[in-house]
């Protein structure tokens, strides 16, 4: 028996990069953050680059509680909306260059969100990254936590409640 | 030391129209006083979080309720300019309707000497069905207690 070549990896990064992007070029608000996402494997960091607007308090001066909670939301979702599209995508049931906002599977819908300022965000980038902690059909359950200068020490982190779409349509 | 009511409500006004974020989601100070805000944003496309329906992100209607949780704090009688979020908890009860303008309605309704207690509400032009409720904990810094803002 014969096995089969394994996938050029340019073929690979091609498929999982083009995914992405469907993703995030279908949400015009991660436009509107300026947050992009670094993947390595299925492990996405998201990036809130840092722009002027993103301020709360122009005195001290720091990023805005709303930017904050915007960026790990985005987070979260995209981390479920990647996670959901995986396997389709990797077993070759659905092809990425076809993916648009209209073709996308519909994204999973916040329920709630909770917030933690751990300190005031500093006017430089973020880096973000979400844990699915419970996913069934219907609920996912999502902790992000966000940093700038260390990993380990957050600025903030975050627990959300997702309703998932529905697989029939 | 006190500030008058109608200072308070001016110097929180003018706070509030200078946050840089709040400018670019077009946000308006509708009303402001004894630890009430109201304030509102309207819809924009670039605020969309659901490609298919046209819907605002939960992101931007957690930010508008974070700036009105804020801007009720720091209008407390008690409480001096200067403030911070702790936490805030945003619950989403609907999908805000397309092209609408989103209005909330914050309330601190406790205030210890360092913590301030928030909850608000989020509508479209629908006023019977919340589109969004939240809560959260502020910092306060006390009128008269001597610290900076």
């Amino acid at each position: 028996m014969t096995r089969r070549p394994p996938e050029p990896v340019a073929v690979i990064k091609q498929r999982r990069d083009r995914t992405l992007a469907a993703l995030v070029g279908a949400v015009p608000y991660i436009g509107f953050l300026g947050v992009s996402f670094d993947r390595r494997g299925d492990e996405l960091t998201a990036v809130l680059n840092y722009d002027d607007k993103l301020i709360g308090n122009p005195l001290l001066p720091a990023l805005h509680g709303g930017a904050i909670a915007s960026f790990l939301e985005v987070t979260a979702i995209m981390e479920l909306s990647f996670n959901m599209l995986w396997d389709d995508v990797e077993e070759g049931r659905i092809d990425p260059d076809r993916l648009t906002p209209e073709t996308l599977p519909r994204l999973p819908k916040t329920i709630d969100f909770t917030v933690d300022y751990l300190r005031s965000g500093l006017p430089r980038d973020a880096y973000a990254r979400a844990r699915v902690n419970r996913q069934g059909r219907r609920y996912a359950s999502v902790h992000v936590e966000a940093w700038q200068d260390q990993r380990q020490r957050l600025f903030a982190q975050a627990t959300g409640h997702f309703l998932m779409p529905s697989r029939d349509g | 030391m006190t500030t008058h009511p109608e200072d308070k409500a001016r110097i929180a006004r003018q706070f509030i129209e200078a946050i840089p974020f709040s400018r670019a989601l077009q946000m308006r100070l509708e009303e402001i006083g004894n630890g009430v805000a109201v304030i509102s944003m309207p819809w924009s496309d670039a605020l969309v979080g659901d490609p298919r329906g046209g819907v605002i992100h939960g992101g931007a209607v957690s930010a508008l309720m974070d700036t009105c949780g804020g801007a009720a704090v720091m209008s407390h009688p008690e409480a001096l300019a200067g403030t911070a979020t702790i936490d805030l908890r945003i619950d989403y009860m609907r999908a805000a309707a397309p092209g609408e303008r989103i209005t909330a309605r914050a309330e601190c309704y406790h205030l210890t000497r360092s913590v301030a207690f928030v909850r608000a509400t989020a509508w479209d032009a629908d006023e019977d069905r919340p589109v969004a409720t939240a809560t959260g904990a502020f910092t306060v810094a006390r009128a008269g207690a001597g610290g900076t803002a």
